[in-house]
């Protein structure tokens, strides 16, 4: 009674509606979960900042109030743009796929990147996203740098689908919170990124140390991804933060 | 079937259906189904209660589709049409969290997608959607993501109590208490512990209901 044809019939016609049900509504969706996303990574930009009170309601609000400048900066380090005044989510670096523009600097190509300046109570930090591959998936995030352009103030990390428990734990506080105080530079100024160690900073030389941070057990693969990411994503803005250093705008 | 005289929407017979997954055939506690993500998302009250709610609606709306279509699946490729239907309507849930509540669906993760391989929804389809009219396979799925959800919220309750100090995030030990030396317990927020809580849960449920020991 169920010959071959029918069964393929059933099959064609089952997935055909399937695919059609899951379209429209990923098409109907799509403006609700990029506006989540938007709030999320303003969320992030502001938490790295040591910005404290963002909740998802108020963080468009706080994020056009303490962010008083994006700017873009090119492979040189020289500023492509600079935005200043209305919504801050429509400036041209909150638009920034860092993804395409990682993967231009990867191939030696010209490349964009985005950074945010953050400025409360009078004290400025800069704000550099960051974009790299995790074991799962992408891993992103944000550091924070104080206005030396040397101590990091704060980071956030995200990621994709790390294993939850393991390398996902690189989104808790107990991770995060080791960076703030550590230095990109040492003090000769040569660019050392942080990295993240396996086996811990007490492993790592007493000088090296204020550049390093404790790995997570468990998540090695991420762990070394977040340390990657970080020398990697920096290394692309360092034209821009040396000449900031010597000659700040 | 015209012969066949109508049943009444909430007959015993159908009630029956909902009644009986919440304790005598419970999906976690007496079949030992979806053990794998009862042990996952209930470190925290709120992930398990949006968890249960994902499960309810993906549960109860796969098994009336199945239902309405069972005398047209080829039993051959019956398994894959089950999997089609629940895999659609787990990504239709995922997209929804992602646009509505947008913390919750982050915190679900990847568990949202795991509802896709959960074997109590597999298990229903197969044994009761593929024989059954409509609205007794919609009863028959609220019942079992019911029992299914009860225990989730228990375990998260627990885990979340005794592990964290609080519930739904807001803190209900007292202060007091941790200056007096009390700690949380933090082997409650692993795994592990999920599962030693299910099995006092089916422990203390089978103190109770004496028809569910077996005889040796």
């Amino acid at each position: 009674m169920y010959t071959n044809g029918y069964i393929f019939r059933y099959a064609a016609i089952m997935v055909i509606i399937a695919a059609a049900v899951l379209s429209t509504s990923a098409v109907l969706l799509k403006p609700f979960q990029d506006r989540n996303m938007a709030i999320e990574k303003m969320g992030g930009i502001l938490a790295s900042a040591q910005i404290e009170g963002v909740e998802t309601e108020n963080t468009i609000e706080l994020f056009n109030k303490y962010v008083v400048e994006e700017i873009v900066v090119d492979q040189n380090g020289n500023v492509v743009e600079s935005f200043k005044e209305g919504a801050k989510e429509d400036g041209k670096a909150f638009k920034i796929n860092m993804k395409t523009e990682l993967y231009k600097k990867k191939k030696g190509e010209n490349f964009e990147l985005p950074i945010y300046i953050v400025e409360k109570d009078g004290i400025k930090t800069y704000i550099f996203p960051l974009r790299g591959a995790g074991l799962w998936g992408p891993v992103w995030g944000n550091m924070a740098l104080n206005a030396d352009l040397n101590t990091v103030k704060g980071v956030t990390f995200d990621h994709k689908g790390e294993t939850p428990g393991l390398g996902a734990e690189i989104t808790t506080k107990g991770f995060t919170s080791q960076f703030a105080g550590k230095t990109i530079f040492d003090e000769s100024g040569k660019f050392k990124s942080i990295k993240v160690k396996k086996g811990g900073v007490k492993t790592m030389p007493a000088n090296e140390q204020i550049h390093g941070v404790d790995a997570i057990s468990g998540g090695t693969i991420t762990s070394d991804a977040v340390g990657e990411m970080i020398a990697n994503v920096i290394d692309g803005y360092l034209p821009y933060i040396e000449r900031e250093k010597e000659d700040p705008r | 079937m015209s012969t066949e005289e109508r049943e009444p929407l909430f007959s015993p017979k159908n009630m029956k259906l909902i009644k009986n997954p919440i304790n005598l055939s419970n999906p976690i506690t007496v079949q030992v189904l979806g053990i794998c993500s009862a042990l996952a998302v209930t470190a925290k009250l709120m992930p398990a209660i949006v968890m249960s709610i994902s499960v309810l609606v993906v549960m109860a709306a796969s098994n009336v589709v199945i239902s309405l279509l069972r005398n047209g699946i080829p039993p051959r490729i019956r398994i894959i049409v089950q999997l089609v239907v629940i895999a659609t309507m787990v990504i239709l849930v995922d997209q929804v969290l992602k646009a509505f509540v947008y913390d919750v669906s982050k915190q679900l993760s990847v568990f949202v997608g795991l509802i896709i391989t959960n074997c109590i929804i597999m298990g229903r389809l197969e044994a009761f959607a593929m024989a059954n009219k409509p609205w007794p396979a919609f009863l028959d799925g609220i019942g079992n993501a019911l029992g299914y959800g009860i225990i989730l919220i228990i375990i998260a309750f627990f885990r979340e109590l005794l592990g964290s100090g609080t519930l739904f995030d807001i803190q209900v030990i007292p202060q007091g208490l941790y200056d007096f030396g009390y700690v949380n317990n933090g082997l409650m927020i692993l795994p592990p512990m999920a599962l030693i809580t299910v099995g006092v849960i089916i422990w203390v449920q089978r103190y109770y209901t004496r028809e569910l020991i077996e005889d040796n």
